[in-house]
């Protein structure tokens, strides 16, 4: 001890004329950091109320509540999170997470309210003073905690694609379908846009846990043709999925495929339910497509003797005369086919309702009858010259195709029309070696197609005429036929609705194609109902309730024929629903 | 007038002092006392003003942080952890960020190890600031409490501009760090260091050069060397007791062997000699700051992409990760069983040797008035005692 020990502390004074460090009201002057974590804000029209924040809160202080004014649509569960101050930490791993980025947090800091209650509050659905306020927590530029990046399908090469039928997309591998199905947040937004409503969110656990035979009975429960619809679904599910608002949305249909793919076809019945004791009724269902199919494997399942009716040489209907074996390789559709078969479905190849054997017979000796016949006649070009024998019905080439007939289309062929059929019909063109003209009389963005398939079809070399207005077909003197057509643009008629194309005056055009293929639509064929079989109809569909059911009775309808999606997983959908209703019926326990 | 306190060294075994003869006085210090830096209990029997006897109290704290974390996912721990000790959460973001990363794997990027060290060292001077506060306290000098709380709060405004808040930054997560610095984010960190050793120096000047605090912490809670291993004492207690540790040099972790420095060790075991080791130790952090601002790389990544935190599965094993925090040891045991959550968790915080056995040791013989100065100088957080 030293002097110094006895005077060193009174240089404390010296701070007694230096500013203090502290302010008198720090609450009111000293705004939080640019980044701070404070109260929560939500973008409540960005959000999709997929309820991941309220997965990975570990207070459990989100719930995905109602709101008013918001219901459920496709893509979007219509709830919103609410949250609860007296759980919350502040983590902002809600942020952090959340698919859409609609999330983030304000700098405000102090909130003074003697009702407890109010500290529970849905933001951006209840105004705050903090809404909207451009700082505060965000996600760091290049932090995500769930992937943006779907993983990329191998694929043949474009070049290499067009000059053959192998199948363009070769599947997932093990360890590339556990890395897609991990970006899936199981948040069930895509169940309801799916027309089937399959269990999405459980057949990707089942891909990440490994479980496929697992997976194959989730798959069952809704959609008995996997093999199909995990190549050529129209995937509304992906469209709806919340990873989609940030990023790639999931390869829910590669998934599927790489489930059903993974599973051999001598194996499912080992996975999936059995059939129910046989009950005795007798059920037929014309039309062997995926929704007649997809009705007798229900049927079938729940014990009732199904006998399916194909008026083609082969089982499938559009999925195996409408879409080329490059998308839907023909031992997958088999094998899908093979396993409703195998449960006792007899399908009777080549027999046509109609002209085989009539309706009131098949009524007469079955219990219920199920139409699924769908659409098979293609529509008229309806311009002067649509009976020129150069042109051709789309729906009629691929047919052909498929059945390996010689087509003869020549080296070139206008294809008109903008839908999968159209596309379809294109690339099977190209890949019997003919140039391919995509006549549309629309623009790109207004194709019905798929945009995968329009995106193809342009890189295995199609080229795509947009806004071009039929006129006429004409002779050429040759082999082929003029194809006179008309430039148009794009004018709004109507606010809110879609452009209509109006001709250009004087910009006509004439090309001179070997083959013209027209693939504008298709409309039914139910020349074998007549009207004594007591069918209501209207606008040429057969009227139907909820599960398919149509006045008659005992007679149920379905698929292309009456939804109006008309894909194959909407036929499906109206068959399992159809199936449940047959079955109430013949079991009499009706609604 | 040199006048220096002689040091005892209290006795191995408890007394057992006669309750019921009507000579002692039993007394709890705690749960609620600024002596005791937390909530904990110290039930004192005093003869006289002499403590004969010490007994530590603790449960005023058990949360079931490591029960809690076995039901969550491991992503969802991340925030959890921070609050197993207060002043220093960012401890436990790293020990569980870096045992998660073990075991699965998971190589972090260079700018996340430099920017761990950094927040690291940051807390460390935090840490250090408020608990010269409490021993200035414990002494009656409350003036330089108000100096060094103030000095934290710039620190954590710091951390408030790097991370988003104040007191639970979680801003180590596993896979790396949560943001890049923030603009302008080095400038501010340098001119805190300048405002912040200025101050320090006037601290040591009217704290170290007392007479009081010398009087009163000079012989106060001798700790022998031998001690070191007996009670498991890590940290500013064992290096003022001459034990050259420090995890940050030996084995090294994070971007630690990449910056000069000594491990500082001191040659008196009291409360002074333990003061004086912090002092130095704030001296150094304030230098380690400098050197990381002055090093760490200022481009590339700061996390490494990690699998979906729903769903993260890490393989089955154990590993036990430590770092040096202000008090010494600091681990997290983390047990895989292949699921997603965690099987087991245990925390070894340092103050579980520090403030129960040694604590109720150096405690016997000393006068009433020095138990909270005694207490503050083994700097424990009761919180991380039973976690």
């Amino acid at each position: 001890m030293d002097i110094k020990d006895y005077i060193a502390p009174f240089a404390v004074w010296k701070r007694a004329f230096e500013k203090p460090f502290t302010v008198k009201k720090p609450i009111d002057e000293r705004p939080g950091a640019p980044g701070y974590r404070g109260f929560h804000m939500n973008d409540a029209d960005k959000c999709v109320g997929c309820g991941t924040c309220e997965a990975i809160c570990m207070n459990k202080a989100i719930d995905l509540v109602p709101v008013d004014g918001r219901d459920a649509k496709e893509g979007d569960s219509g709830l919103r999170p609410r949250m609860d101050y007296g759980r919350c930490c502040w983590c902002a791993l809600c942020v952090d997470i959340c698919p859409s980025g609609s999330l983030s947090m304000s700098n405000e800091y102090v909130w003074v309210d003697s009702d407890p209650e109010a500290f529970r509050y849905t933001p951006g659905v209840e105004a705050k003073p903090w809404d909207g306020s451009e700082l505060g927590y965000r996600r760091a530029e290049g932090y995500r905690l769930l992937d943006g990046e779907r993983v990329k399908m191998p694929e043949l090469d474009h070049g290499e694609a067009v000059r053959s039928f192998l199948e363009l997309v070769k599947g997932y591998s093990r360890e590339q379908a556990m890395k897609e199905a991990d970006r899936c947040v199981s948040c069930g937004v895509c169940i309801a846009s799916c027309p089937a409503h399959m269990d999405i969110p459980a057949y990707i656990k089942a891909v990440r846990d490994g479980d496929m035979e697992g997976g194959l009975r989730i798959l069952y429960e809704t959609n008995p043709f996997p093999e199909a619809c995990g190549r050529v679904c129209t995937h509304l599910c992906e469209s709806a999925c919340s990873i989609g608002t940030g990023g790639d949305p999931v390869a829910i249909r590669w998934l599927k495929r790489y489930i059903a793919d993974q599973v051999e076809l001598s194996d499912y019945a080992k996975a999936l339910p059995r059939k129910e004791a046989p009950t005795g009724k007798k059920v037929a269902v014309i039309g062997a497509g995926p929704g007649g199919l997809s009705a007798a494997y229900y049927l079938a399942l729940l014990g009732h003797d199904v006998t399916v009716y194909e008026k083609d040489g082969e089982a499938g209907g559009m999925l195996r005369y409408g879409i080329p074996d490059y998308r839907l390789p023909y031992p997958a559709l088999d094998k899908d086919i093979g396993y409703i078969e195998g449960l006792g479905v007899q399908i009777e190849r080549g027999k046509a309702v109609g002209a085989d054997l009539s309706l009131a017979s098949l009524r007469s000796s079955h219990d219920a009858v199920y139409l699924s016949t769908g659409l098979p006649t293609a529509y008229a070009l309806e311009v002067p010259g649509d009976k020129h024998p150069r042109v051709l019905d789309g729906v009629a080439v691929l047919a052909a195709a498929t059945r390996g007939e010689k087509l003869g289309l020549g080296k070139r062929v206008a294809v008109i029309g903008g839908g999968n059929v159209a596309m379809d019909a294109a690339r099977t063109a190209l890949r019997h070696g003919s140039e391919v003209d995509i006549l549309y009389r629309r623009r790109e963005e207004d194709m019905p197609a798929d945009a995968e398939e329009i995106r193809e079809a342009k890189a295995e070399g199609a080229r795509l005429v947009e806004k071009a207005i039929p006129i006429e077909v004409k002779d050429s003197g040759g082999d082929g036929a003029l194809f006179v057509w008309n430039e148009a643009r794009m004018v709004l008629k109507e606010e809110g609705k879609r452009p209509v194309p109006e001709a250009i005056p004087g910009a006509v055009h004439e090309d001179r194609y070997d083959s013209i293929i027209s693939a504008i639509g298709q409309g039914p064929d139910l020349s074998f109902v007549t009207e004594t079989d007591g069918i209501p109809m209207k606008r040429f569909k057969p009227v139907i309730a909820a599960d398919g059911r149509t006045d008659a009775g005992d007679v149920f309808a379905g698929g292309d024929l009456t939804n109006e999606r008309k894909d194959a997983i909407s036929a499906i959908a109206d068959g399992h629903r159809a199936a449940l209703g047959i079955d109430r019926m013949l079991s009499g326990k009706e609604l | 007038m040199s006048r220096e306190k002689t040091h005892v060294i209290p006795p191995a075994e408890r007394a057992e002092p006669d309750l019921s003869s009507g000579k002692y006085l039993v007394m709890w210090q705690g749960p609620q006392h600024p002596g005791i830096t937390g909530n904990m209990s110290l039930k004192l029997v005093a003869e006289g003003d002499t403590v004969v006897d010490c007994e530590t109290h603790v449960g005023y704290l058990h949360r079931g942080f490591e029960k809690l974390m076995e039901d969550r996912l491991w992503m969802q721990n991340f925030p959890l952890v921070c609050r197993i000790a207060v002043p220093e959460p960012d401890f436990n973001e790293y020990c569980y960020a870096a045992a998660l990363e073990e075991l699965a794997g998971v190589e972090i990027p260079d700018k996340a190890v430099w920017l761990r060290t950094l927040s690291l060292e940051m807390i460390r001077l935090a840490s250090f600031l408020m608990w010269i506060g409490g021993q200035a306290g414990a002494f009656g000098h409350g003036t330089i409490a108000q100096w060094s709380v103030t000095m934290r709060d710039y620190v954590l405004d710091l951390f408030e501009e790097l991370s988003g808040g104040r007191i639970y930054h979680m801003y180590i997560i596993p896979g790396g760090v949560r943001s890049d610095v923030p603009k302008d984010f080095f400038k501010h960190v340098l001119e805190t260091m300048t405002i912040i050793r200025k101050n320090l120096d006037d601290i040591e000047l009217v704290m170290f050069h007392n007479v009081v605090f010398k009087m009163r912490a000079q012989g106060l809670g001798w700790i022998p060397r031998e001690w070191v291993d007996e009670y498991g004492i890590t940290g500013p207690n064992a290096r003022a007791a001459g034990a050259d540790r420090d995890l940050r040099k030996d084995p090294g972790y994070l971007a630690y062997p990449r910056l000069d420095f000594k491990s500082i060790t001191g040659t008196r075991s009291d409360a002074y000699g333990r003061a004086e080791v912090r002092l130095a130790e704030m001296y150094q952090s304030i230098d380690l700051i400098r050197q990381i601002v002055d090093r760490m790389p200022k481009d590339g990544p700061f996390r490494e992409k990690l699998p979906n935190p729903l769903y993260w599965k890490i393989p089955a094993g154990e590993t036990y990760v430590s770092a040096e925090c202000t008090r010494g040891e600091y681990g997290f045991y983390v047990v895989s069983d292949g699921s997603d959550k965690p099987r087991r968790v245990t925390v070894r915080g340092p103050s579980y040797t520090h403030a129960i056995s040694l604590m109720e040791r150096l405690a016997r013989g000393v006068n009433i008035a020095d138990v909270a100065g005694l207490m503050v100088s083994l700097h424990t957080y009761p919180p991380e005692i039973e976690r």
